[in-house]
């Protein structure tokens, strides 16, 4: 199996972020909140990136915003994936009026925009982690509910299926040990793509100043936190802003390539 | 009556049923989260007999159906009631914030579309060559990113490395056409460039999907130069999903408009929604969703509309 340079370098890029966001209690030099310096100080021996807008180290607080902003995205799309993959399987398995009810009701969620309807529902909610794990999981489910559903319509009609229903197998059965394990290569592309969707939404809603509230920080509060310095020609801003870039092109590089290797081994299998 | 009537009719009234079905979701969803409106208004310090009070003076003690249809009622008529905040009308804040949002809309769909179209021909007509590759590769990576980070990333092109413009856009009422021009050149410039990627990789997508058609073949094989190909035979056969593409990416400004107006600190509707899910503003919030709802779905049913009508097959059924 050959990896191409793309994929490779975007899978390095991942697993150093994610290696030193966990292991930021260790590697950061200094404190989340610790002030050390003076306001938005230029990068140095002292401090790599720069200080921010209150004096404090942007990388530390680089590293801690990035688990999380790691830690809420996998999590959410943990949930997004289990509910709709869930959801989808029984929807395409049972059929009638189970997926006519769970079609709708996916098909009003979708005919809105995410970010609208999640800011609809945080104007009412408390701005807490788990509540914005569960905003963004429940709204990322429907894209995920909609593939497995045609994934599974797809598998639930093969041979073996059939046979274990006529075994007399319980749709639990059905579900979990015939057709999910036949529909996971489709399902691994979906969540990395999940994953990088997620990675934008909570810090398009930190950014907004609806994620992530402070004394924590993710990458887009640290955005908005610096937001003001580009008017006075400090550059802090843009720091959180490329770590978002870079995470967000090398996560789709490594979904591209695992994408077109599901759909070359689905053609190997036909032809 | 003509099946294309009845089809256009059809999906109109589809598209009101989902509207519906989100005003719903916008209403009585929220109405089912935990807090409500009388606890938002007085906050952490009320007792319990103030907050029956104020159930009582806003008529929470209502059922929730009968207050949905009532807010429905006045929202078609153009009334939303007054913001919780600071007592103002909503619907005269809402008039004031448009005509802003709107303008601001209208110049980075004028610039997008035919930018947007005439890349995605360049890079069909290049399919698979280097202008197509660096096309595609530019685009991926616009869209890649969310919003924000690709505002801060002109900001930060337009404002230090090259300093021509402000990083803040102010429009006042009494402003000339060409200040306020001037004044939105930077959030224009974003979202035409987180429109434009979406809408010409479509473009180019539906371009590429006629191309395989045998006719195009016939019109190669009779010697007709690539340009001649694409200008005389695959552009009228994919008028219809290029103009489907453009108008669902015009209703992704929605999105684009509330992130740009908030980091250009751009006073319009965006911006007002999101101060207003900070103040925890419900009636605000509620008002302003559904509008954005409504212009969202509003444009992806008059996109179907449009590829049914531009559709000859459908237009002259056997």
């Amino acid at each position: 199996m050959r990896i191409p340079f793309s994929a490779l370098l975007g899978l390095a890029v991942m697993g150093l972020m994610l290696l030193s966001s966990v292991l930021a209690q260790w590697v950061a030099p200094y404190g989340l909140n610790e002030t050390v310096g003076k306001v938005w100080e230029n990068p140095s021996a002292t401090f790599w990136l720069g200080t921010d807008q209150i004096g404090r180290d942007i990388l530390s607080r680089l590293l801690y915003g990035g688990q999380v902003t790691i830690f809420v995205a996998a999590a959410s799309s943990a949930l997004a994936f289990s509910m709709g993959a869930f959801f989808g399987f029984l929807a395409a398995v049972r059929g009638g009026w189970v997926d006519t009810t769970l079609s709708r009701i996916v098909d009003v969620m979708m005919a809105v925009p995410s970010l609208i309807v999640a800011l609809v529902v945080l104007s009412v909610l408390p701005l807490t982690l788990p509540t914005l794990i569960l905003v963004m999981g429940v709204l990322d489910s429907t894209r995920v509910f909609r593939l497995s559903r045609a994934v599974a319509a797809d598998i639930a009609v093969m041979d073996y299926v059939e046979a274990a229903k006529l075994r007399g197998e319980g749709q639990s059965w059905i579900i979990f040990r015939e057709i999910l394990p036949n529909a996971m290569s489709p399902l691994v592309a979906e969540f990395g793509m999940r994953f990088i969707f997620a990675v934008l939404f909570i810090s398009t809603l930190s950014f907004l100043g609806l994620g992530i509230q402070p004394p924590d920080t993710d990458w887009g509060g640290m955005v908005r936190e610096n937001k003001e310095g580009l008017i006075y020609g400090k550059s802090a801003a843009m720091v959180p802003a490329a770590a978002i870039a870079v995470l967000a092109i090398a996560v789709n590089t490594v979904a591209d390539w695992i994408l077109s290797r599901t759909s070359s081994l689905k053609g190997g299998r036909n032809g | 009556m003509h099946p294309l009537i009845t089809l256009v009719v059809q999906r109109i009234a589809l598209g009101l049923i989902l509207l519906l079905a989100v005003s719903v979701l916008i209403f009585l969803g929220v109405e089912a989260l935990p807090g409500d409106t009388a606890q938002a208004i007085l906050g952490q310090g009320a007792t319990p007999e103030t907050l029956a009070n104020m159930r009582e003076s806003l008529g929470l003690n209502e059922p929730a159906i009968s207050r949905y249809f009532t807010w429905l009622g006045h929202a078609l008529t153009g009334d939303f009631g007054v913001a919780l905040t600071n007592k103002i009308d909503i619907a005269q804040a809402i008039g004031q914030r448009l005509g802003n949002t709107l303008f601001l809309a209208a110049c980075a769909g004028v610039i997008a579309v035919p930018f947007a179209i005439g890349l995605g021909l360049l890079a069909a007509r290049h399919n698979g060559r280097w202008p197509d590759k660096l096309i595609s590769g530019v685009t991926l990576a616009a869209i890649s990113l969310p919003e924000f980070v690709a505002a801060y990333f002109v900001i930060y092109l337009l404002t230090q490395v090259f300093p021509v413009l402000q990083p803040v856009s102010m429009v006042f009422p009494g402003m000339g056409f060409l200040e306020r021009l001037h004044a939105v050149a930077l959030p224009v410039i974003v979202l035409v460039m987180v429109v434009l990627a979406h809408m010409m990789r479509m473009t180019r997508a539906a371009i590429l999907n006629v191309m395989q058609s045998p006719y195009i073949e016939t019109a190669e094989l009779k010697g007709l130069s690539p340009m001649q190909v694409i200008w005389r035979h695959a552009l009228p056969n994919a008028v219809a999903p290029i103009v489907s593409v453009v108008v669902i990416n015009l209703a992704y400004l929605v999105v684009g408009v509330v992130v740009v107006e908030v980091v250009f600190s751009y006073n319009a509707l965006g911006q007002y929604l999101v101060d207003h899910v900070t103040k925890r503003d419900l009636p605000v919030v509620q008002a302003v969703g559904l509008i954005f709802a409504a212009v969202y779905i509003g444009l992806n049913i008059f996109a179907d509309v449009v590829g049914i009508v531009a559709n000859p097959r459908l237009r002259h059924p056997k």
